[in-house]
């Protein structure tokens, strides 16, 4: 049987997620493997919004904030799960998006690159300053999600390091399949049309304001659902979560890959979020290196590196 | 009411700042299309290369003078390197790039610099003029003055200049320009530097001040581009009312409401713009073709 | 009964008259051309009945309803469906998707089935598919279905686009040019599509610069000189009518 693109990028996920582990030198990987997947995620989202639909964002990591400080904030003041927490972010996130983007989206060009920008520094303001709620810059606790100690009880035993790694593989295998049913189906292919033609795609029946809403709410939830399991993997958080630096991170990740490829999200992710871990006099050199890489690949390799690459074995191969 | 007039005082300075950052997105934007997020670094580029010119013993006017080219070199060498490589790519690509640019020239900057927070002398002294119970400083009268007079020469090069109309029929129409003999990839060299230029600019009047670091260039850029929506992209008029809006609501807001919310102003602006007036104050309505 | 009626159509850009009092019907399966010299005022006027430019003045009304300055979108539900001139195909899906991209009024619903991949969501796909390749096969692209758009010659773009249009099936169909650049072949065939698709019932309006493939096809042509209608007929009247011949001329001489 041959394997389409959905079903092959899947069974790839699945399978480096869980061979990967055989690799690891130490437990420390673990941890690695698990925010490159936390990432992965959020960068999916991107690809849904800006590789498909062509919009920019550069106020997502604005959603992750929510997310993140949803699971630090609803179980302490309003005694609801941390589990519960992370659909109570991504709700909020999704109404937030629908919100700003009602109005944004039926303008061309960068408005919503500008708007949501503006967005996303006004949520990390928030965070920053209303100590009361979340005791500002230095961050906050985030409480215990519970799940290893249930799976502990039911006799499946893990480190901290392996659970979470498996966790955010699972959520991330779960938030491609999800991406890869978008890109198939009317909506996605409505999407990738707009980002196309817009006149064409109106001329066809399609209403390319509320598509191009949809993307930006889809992503929204994506980024959400990241910055919560980022949150309470690490049992702690501060607003820079939310930062300008975090957008543009993602937005570069995306880039890097394969703006228009999940596949390619997944490798942006990876490579980007091992790098200052492999080279750790990479912090000084992080935003130079960032902005170069945005540069060239967007001169370079416009398509990204995975696309790239496909491309390339796909016209020797015929 | 001293009170209130303190704070337009404040307002119009930083609002001074935020026109002629607006202006160079404007210029840029006019020639092509393009709007340049690395605005704001021309900002940080300007205050610290004076900074480390006058350390290094340079008389203050020399070295803002060395800032301003030097800064204006590094804007065309940007358009060389990264916009015009990209000609043709869509918005999305431009975007990127000059986001790239912006913190590609932030991470550098940081390396030369450090990221400590730098000043140098204000050129008429620290003494405040007092004004109906308010005080105003005398280097937010040249800051006031710098964009002024920007402005006003800007105006005189793109209507009384042969080469300011040069740009002007660029920014109308790329190919006709290129048809009746100008020459559009100098057009664009002129408009980068000349963005940078004004950027830097502002960035030596304002540092006095504000003082600047590596990391300063964002909230500008973000400031002066709320500036140029609000006014209208493209229209340097709006650039220029924009900036002083800007600056005054900015100034009312930190007085009046909270000085840690002063920034959001900014943005409340730019998401009311886009809500309810998208073409801005100044602005005109475009139309697609097909 | 005009399916389509344009009632006093005008805009102007600049202060210039591109588009002045212009009126005509389109009946169920008539063939109706706007023919006129460069810069009469045709592809302007299509952009104004299909909702991409505000008219300046009067009305577009489609099957009895005002449909003036109404969202391409909304003219698709209605009915009304367009080609361009210049292509508009989505350069980067292949030719396939781009003719399901025509049945998305009939293929999209809930954007959550399509998350999650739904029965509902996967019936709707196959279906549209299913018409798309039937179409495919009309216009004579079923081979290169899995092609990418943007590899395909001129001739077999401007078909593609119509085999999109025909997926919304349309009461209305707006030609915009569909021979041009397009070899004796290649004309030929979209004549006979063109044809084939007016006699199933769909008004069909259309401007087209071969004057033979017009002459051929149309049951009635109106004739636009600067922006204003100045004669329409059966093409026999209208090849034979002064001033027709003089504003052809006249382009023509200031052409040379």
């Amino acid at each position: 049987m041959r394997l389409t693109p959905k079903s092959a990028t899947l069974l790839a996920l699945v399978v480096l997620i869980a061979l990967a582990p055989v690799f690891f030198p130490s437990g420390f990987y673990y941890r690695v493997g698990a925010l490159i997947f936390v990432n992965a995620l959020a960068v999916t989202g991107i690809v849904i919004l800006t590789g498909w639909a062509g919009q920019i964002s550069l106020g997502h990591a604005g959603f992750a904030g929510i997310g993140a400080y949803a699971c630090a904030l609803a179980p302490v003041h309003w005694g609801i799960h941390p589990a519960l927490a992370i659909l109570l972010g991504a709700a909020i996130s999704a109404v937030l998006a629908w919100l700003v983007g009602r109005p944004i989206l039926r303008l061309k060009g960068y408005y919503l690159a500008v708007a949501s920008l503006g967005m996303g520094i006004l949520i990390s303001m928030v965070l920053n300053n209303e100590r009361w709620l979340t005791r500002g810059p230095d961050g906050i606790d985030v409480p215990e999600l519970g799940l290893r100690d249930v799976l502990k009880d039911a006799g499946l035993s893990l480190t901290n390091g392996q659970f979470w790694y498996f966790l955010c593989g699972i959520v991330l295998v779960i938030g491609a399949w999800l991406a890869l049913n978008l890109h198939d189906s009317a909506t996605g292919r409505a999407l990738r049309a707009l980002h196309g033609s817009e006149v064409a795609a109106r001329t066809v029946g399609m209403d390319v304001a509320r598509l191009k809403l949809q993307a930006f709410v889809i992503s929204a939830v994506y980024a959400s659902v990241s910055g919560s399991l980022l949150a309470l993997q690490n049992k702690f958080i501060t607003p820079d979560v939310a930062g300008f630096m975090h957008s543009v991170e993602m937005v570069t990740m995306a880039v890097l890959g394969g703006v228009g490829s999940v596949a390619g999200a997944i490798f942006g992710a990876a490579v980007l979020t091992l790098l200052p871990q492999v080279l750790t006099v990479f912090a000084e050199y992080e935003q130079l290196v960032l902005g170069l890489v945005m540069v060239l690949v967007m001169i370079f390799l416009r398509e990204g590196v995975v696309p790239s690459i496909l491309r390339k074995i796909r016209g020797s191969g015929e | 009411m001293s009170e209130l007039l303190q704070f337009l005082l404040s307002g119009v300075t930083v609002g001074a700042v935020y026109a002629l950052v607006a202006l160079g997105f404007t210029i840029i934007y006019n020639a092509s299309d393009v709007v340049n997020f690395a605005q704001g670094e021309f900002v940080m580029l300007g205050g610290m290369i004076t900074v480390m010119a006058y350390t290094a013993g340079a008389p203050l006017p020399l070295a803002a003078l060395a800032a301003v080219v030097a800064t204006a070199a590094i804007g065309v060498a940007m358009n060389k390197l990264a916009i015009e490589p990209a000609r043709g790519a869509p918005v999305v690509s431009l975007v990127i790039i000059t986001i790239g640019a912006s913190i590609f020239i932030r991470g550098a900057a940081q390396l030369v610099f450090g990221k400590q927070i730098h000043t140098f002398p204000a050129f008429s002294g620290d003494d405040p003029i007092r004004i109906l119970g308010a005080t105003i400083l005398p280097q937010s009268l040249w800051v006031i003055a710098g964009s002024v007079a920007v402005f006003i020469g800007l105006w005189l090069f793109f209507t009384r200049t042969l080469l300011g109309r040069a740009v002007l029929a660029t920014s109308n129409n790329r190919l006709a320009a290129q048809l009746v003999g100008i020459n559009t990839p100098f057009v664009m060299t002129l408009s980068f530097a000349m963005s940078a230029g004004i950027g830097a600019l502002s960035g030596v009047l304002v540092t006095p001040i504000t003082m600047t670091s590596y990391d300063v260039g964002l909230a500008f850029a973000l400031k002066g581009f709320a500036a140029a929506m609000l006014g209208g992209m493209g229209n340097p008029k709006g650039a220029l009312v924009g900036g002083f809006t800007l600056g005054v609501l900015e100034g009312l807001t930190a007085g009046y409401i909270s000085s840690q919310y002063k920034d959001a102003a900014a943005f409340i602006v730019i998401l009311a713009v886009l809500f309810f007036m998208p073409q801005g104050l100044f602005g005109r309505k475009s139309t697609d073709r097909v | 009964m005009n399916l389509l009626s344009i009632e006093g159509l005008g805009i102007s850009f600049g202060g210039i008259k591109a588009v002045n009092n212009v009126s005509f019907g389109v009946k169920p399966g008539e063939i109706v051309s706007v023919i006129g010299p460069n810069g009469a005022g045709k592809t302007t006027l299509f952009n104004m009945i299909s909702g991409v430019y505000l008219p300046g003045a009067g009305k577009v009304i489609l099957n009895g309803e005002d449909v003036t300055a109404m969202s391409p979108h909304l003219l698709a539900r209605r009915g009304m469906c367009r080609t361009f001139q210049n292509l508009q195909v989505f350069q980067s899906m292949t030719v396939l998707e781009n003719t399901i991209a025509g049945y998305h009024l009939q293929e999209s619903g809930s954007v959550l089935a399509d998350i999650l991949n739904l029965p509902s969501s996967r019936r709707r796909a196959k279906a549209a598919e299913a018409g798309a390749r039937d179409l495919l096969r009309r216009v004579g692209l079923e081979r290169a279905a899995e092609r990418e758009a943007g590899s395909l010659s001129y001739g077999s773009l401007k078909r593609l686009e119509i085999a999109r249009a025909m997926a919304l099936n349309p009461k209305v169909l707006l030609l915009d040019e569909p021979a041009a650049g397009c070899n004796a072949v290649e004309t030929e065939e979209i004549d006979h599509l063109i044809a084939e698709i007016a006699a199933s019932g769909v008004a069909i309006l259309l401007v087209e610069h071969d004057m033979k493939l017009v002459m051929r096809i149309s049951n009635h042509i109106v004739v636009l000189d600067h922006g204003e209608k100045i004669a329409e007929g059966d093409p026999a009247s209208v090849s034979q009518n002064p001033a027709v011949i003089a504003a052809y001329l006249g382009a023509e001489n200031a052409a040379g």
